[in-house]
């Protein structure tokens, strides 16, 4: 969004808007959400839960089944190509290959009956047409890459041998082993310990710099987003409310509910008599106003604020608010 | 374990006409459907002496062997008994018959389910081997030996059902417990102090008891046929009551002098069956929707 | 004179892991699952004992065995000047009133077929709290006490949002007007805007009725926000203890060393530092011998490996189990 050093981002996502439709009612999951991300650059979007995060995270990769969900708006151009026009056999030549993913727990996106090296190598002997022996070279060569000790045996064990550290490397190395141009990663380490959580993100963060790819990296987590991500997308009920790069959504946030998020979080550097909450509840996405989602939490929001539909706005060179009045804020 | 602490608290709540019928209007269909029918067969047992004129047990020989007619809507059997009072009258002993012989065993076995998987230990393990050796009869074997020893008739028919039937509600409810005493919610409320008795059947048995009332409603039908397959094999309910397996029974005989007395009290056990299944499937329905949070 | 709410001397809690008949017939012993092991520690009244430790260290097991949820295998509970370590539970009914829990989980730690009257309802009069016609009453002021209307009271659980599923949780708990809190963390499943209310509501509703509090979790700036003092766990054992300054502006182990380190701070400074605890949790029917950290600890000696560390006094307050914390030239005098 802020480069322009290369003619087109790597991945672009213009108006994008997803309904979930039930008997219950009429879920938009994402409104209007336009975002890109540059080559080698990494993008963090933090939310809630409920945020439409994870859905947009998997839409990239067209993995949210339909019905329920029906994409109403929008394109995703990654390299070029209009994601969304897509066949599904021209799709699977992308998933795994062009753009990796990793998912939230490393317990359930293992298949507990296959051997580790199998699943590994599958994309390569799938995509990349590699025999076996050649595969298991490369395999081993990438759990190597991500840190798993002894992976010439560790090749030949099933998933259940391996703490939950273990496992989301393996994940890794699965996602990596194409060598894509873009990694999408929801929630990679929010199932995992502090320490472990530390040595994967320190993972991730030297094979981007190795291979050269673009990460999203969807979190729930302000400190997790705040060491990796270059950019950030902030996302409320749906919508990305704000955007801009990472030291001006921490030092300037432009949005209401960027400030609130940061103000709400125990730290660790210091003790304060009194958090500072966000007040109510999260929202109910079947009964969202026609304005601002975050209106009724609001503590700068006027009544105009819920009647007015919000769209994200350059209030800074780079930086996105969907706030009506963002200058209220300073 | 004190015997006062067994008497658990039941509030009966003011019956409230609005409500109930809100609670009505949020029920699916087929429990909608499946109930009607069941309250419709339950109806016509009860009112059967005013809804027709004939006896059910004291033939008229004169019209023996009649086709459906207005007269006789279900024709009449060999014995010219009017076959549609023997179905009506049968309703009575069928629906008897559906109800005790599926929930004395239902509320004894989900009991001790829920007991035994709440405190495990020898009580379970002996309580559970003896659920093995009664599963690994046949079921109509065991039924078959007690009414053997017994002798024939309802009653005794009862016991040998309860015997044979008891096991499953046992281990539907002993699996449930297992997953639900790790919950939080029980953990919470023998943190408050609360005796085993009022955790396993006040705060653990609704939340477990869904699985065996949607089975219950399969077990309802498996035993009315049960007891008709009993009254052909001469040791269920005895002659001349009308009890629909008995009447089909009967009219075998003539199944192709006069199809009537077998087919149509055939069809009030299939309007039977198709009401429980469609109650169990819409229970089944409520169920797993109470347990999704609605935001 | 200090007032003592909870002493818990050597606790011990190990689970035996199921063995097969043929293990058995080769006379294998049973394999054993370190849950806790030989934990000591005192809570005075209107402290709060902060919890913290990675999974499987044993923290939520050291609160269930408090509670006496769980039967501790070995050692000692002393609540308010009574073992509580075998009592039965007809002796125990008093004493649960006492001490109340808060749960992780805001989807299982209420009946889904019970509202919230009867939820505390039932609470009110199985320890006769206040009178039939006090209930409703009570139940309204208590209801307002954790920020909720009394229009929640006849709702079951399924229509609140996970914020407001704790709130119930806590009046559930306060209720019975316990001394001690459990708070099994309490807010690590809710979203982060929701976490900041809970964690003042608590604090707030600690003030005012004076309680006593342990407050489990692994998210340690929350501790460093809840607590007194602090001690940290791993694999079953207290490592480091201390006053929550001691603790968090003093660190000595050098697992709670990585801890602090390993947590990504919200500050938009893209992270150079190096990994701060390298290796996996071992696994708890697997303990390391000698000190249980020293798989992983970036200082350690051969001594580590082969002799189990001394528990060294810091201060009145602060200790390390550790052999080689603090360091020889470290001045007590500086504290002071």
């Amino acid at each position: 969004m802020q480069s322009s050093t290369h003619p087109s981002p790597l991945l672009s996502i213009q108006n994008f808007t997803t309904e979930f439709r039930s008997s219950g009612g009429k879920i938009v999951a994402n409104k209007n959400v336009s975002l890109s991300i540059d080559h080698r650059r990494i993008l963090g979007i933090v939310g809630e839960s409920g945020s439409g995060k994870s859905v947009l995270c998997r839409s990239i990769l067209r993995l949210i089944p339909s019905p329920p969900a029906y994409v109403t708006e929008g394109e995703i151009t990654f390299n070029g190509r209009n994601l969304l026009a897509l066949s599904e056999s021209e799709m699977q030549a992308i998933r795994g290959v062009e753009i990796g993913m990793i998912f939230q727990d490393p317990m359930t996106s293992l298949n507990p009956v296959w051997r580790i090296g199998d699943q590994i190598t599958e994309t390569l002997r799938v995509h990349k047409g590699m025999g076996r022996r050649e595969a298991r070279e490369v395999g081993i060569d990438l759990l190597r890459q991500v840190g798993i000790p002894s992976p010439d045996t560790r090749f030949d064990e099933y998933p259940h041998r391996l703490s939950g550290g273990m496992r989301q490397r393996v994940v890794i190395a699965m996602a990596m082993a194409c060598k894509p141009k873009l990694l999408l990663a929801d929630e990679p380490t929010t199932a995992l310990d502090v320490t472990i959580q530390d040595q994967i993100l320190a993972l991730m963060l030297q094979l981007q710099e190795e291979v050269g790819m673009s990460i999203i990296l969807v979190s729930h987590d302000m400190g997790v987003v705040a060491e990796t991500s270059d950019t950030i997308a902030v996302m409320y009920a749906g919508q990305v409310v704000e955007t801009a790069p990472t030291e001006a959504i921490f030092n300037r946030p432009k949005h209401p509910y960027t400030l609130g998020l940061l103000q709400s979080i125990p730290r660790i550097e210091f003790k304060v008599d009194r958090l500072v909450p966000m007040k109510g509840q999260p929202p109910n996405l079947l009964k969202l106003p026609k304005g601002c989602p975050f209106a009724e939490r609001c503590a700068f929001a006027s009544p105009d604020c819920i009647e007015t539909p919000v769209a994200l706005r350059e209030v800074e060179p780079g930086h996105f608010s969907a706030c009506l009045y963002p200058e209220r804020l300073a | 374990m004190s015997v006062k602490s067994v008497a658990l608290p039941i509030r009966i709540r003011r019956f409230n006409p609005g409500a109930w019928r809100n609670v009505v209007a949020g029920w699916p269909l087929n429990l909608k459907i499946g109930l009607t029918m069941l309250m419709t067969i339950a109806l016509a047992g009860i009112f059967a002496p005013v809804l027709t004129p004939y006896d059910p047990i004291i033939g008229d020989f004169q019209n023996a062997l009649d086709p459906p007619s207005w007269e006789h809507p279900f024709g009449t059997d060999n014995v010219g008994r009017d076959v549609f009072s023997r179905v009506l009258y049968g309703a009575r002993i069928d629906l008897q018959i559906g109800f005790i012989a599926t929930y004395v065993p239902f509320i004894y076995g989900v009991a001790l389910g829920a007991i035994a998987g709440y405190v495990g230990g020898w009580f379970d393990t002996l309580l559970m081997r003896l659920v093995d050796i009664t599963i690994a009869f046949p079921f109509l074997v065991i039924i078959i030996v007690i009414l053997a020893i017994l002798g024939p008739g309802i009653q005794n028919m009862y016991i040998a059902v309860f015997a044979a039937g008891w096991t499953i509600y046992t281990r539907l409810a002993r699996a449930e417990m297992l997953v639900i005493r790790q919950q939080e919610y029980i953990l919470a409320a023998q943190a408050l102090g609360y005796n085993r008795m009022r955790i396993i059947f006040r705060h653990a048995v609704p939340n477990l008891i869904g699985s065996s009332i949607v089975f219950s409603m399969s077990d309802f039908v498996l035993n009315i046929l049960l007891a008709s397959a009993l009254s052909y094999f001469g040791i269920g309910v005895q002659p001349p009551a009308p009890e629909w397996g008995a009447i089909v029974t009967d009219g075998r005989d003539w199944l192709l002098q006069a199809w009537w007395i077998s087919t149509l009290p055939g069809f009030a056990i299939i309007f039977t069956g198709v009401a429980a299944s469609l109650i169990g499937d819409g229970l089944s329905k409520i169920i797993s929707q109470r347990n999704t949070p609605v935001l | 004179m200090s007032d003592i709410v909870l002493e818990v001397k050597d606790l011990s809690k190990a689970f035996e892991m199921p063995r097969s008949l043929f293990d058995a017939l080769r006379g294998q012993p049973t394999r054993k699952l370190v849950g806790v092991d030989q934990v000591s520690f005192k809570i005075e009244r209107h402290e709060t004992l902060g919890l913290v430790g990675e999974s499987g260290c044993g923290k939520t097991t050291l609160g269930r065995c408090i509670l006496r949820l769980q039967q501790p295998t070995g050692g000692s509970i002393l609540f308010e000047g009574q073992d509580i370590t075998r009592a039965s539970e007809r002796d125990l009914q008093p004493v649960r009133r006492r001490m109340q829990v808060v749960f992780q989980d805001p989807y299982s730690s209420l009946n889904p077929r019970m509202t919230v009257r009867q939820m505390i309802v039932e609470a009110l009069r199985f320890h006769k709290i206040c009178s039939r016609a006090e209930e409703d009453a009570y139940l309204e002021r208590l209801l307002k006490t954790v920020g909720l209307n009394i229009d929640a009271a006849d709702k079951f659980p399924r229509a609140f949002s996970g914020g407001q599923r704790q709130r119930i949780g806590l009046a559930r708990a306060l209720a019975v007007q316990p001394a001690f809190l459990v708070a099994d963390e309490p807010v690590s499943a809710l979203d982060v805007s929701i976490q900041a209310q809970v964690l003042n509501l608590l604090t707030d509703l600690r003030d005012e009725f004076g309680l006593t509090m342990l407050f489990i979790a692994h998210e340690l700036s929350i501790v460093r926000h809840v607590s007194t003092r602090v001690a940290v766990m791993y694999l079953g054992q207290i490592v480091e203890t201390g006053t929550t300054d001691e603790v968090f502006e003093n660190a000595q182990h050098p697992y709670t060393e990585g801890l602090l380190r390993a947590l990504p701070r919200p500050e938009p400074k893209r992270r150079d530092r190096k990994i701060a605890l390298e290796g996996d949790i071992p696994s708890p029917m697997n303990v390391p011998k000698g000190c249980r950290f020293h798989t992983r600890c970036p200082i350690a000696q051969e001594i580590c490996r082969t002799k189990t560390p001394p528990l060294r006094q810091l201060s009145p307050t602060h200790h390390v189990l550790c052999h080689l914390r603090p360091t020889p030239d470290w001045n007590p005098a500086i504290l002071a």
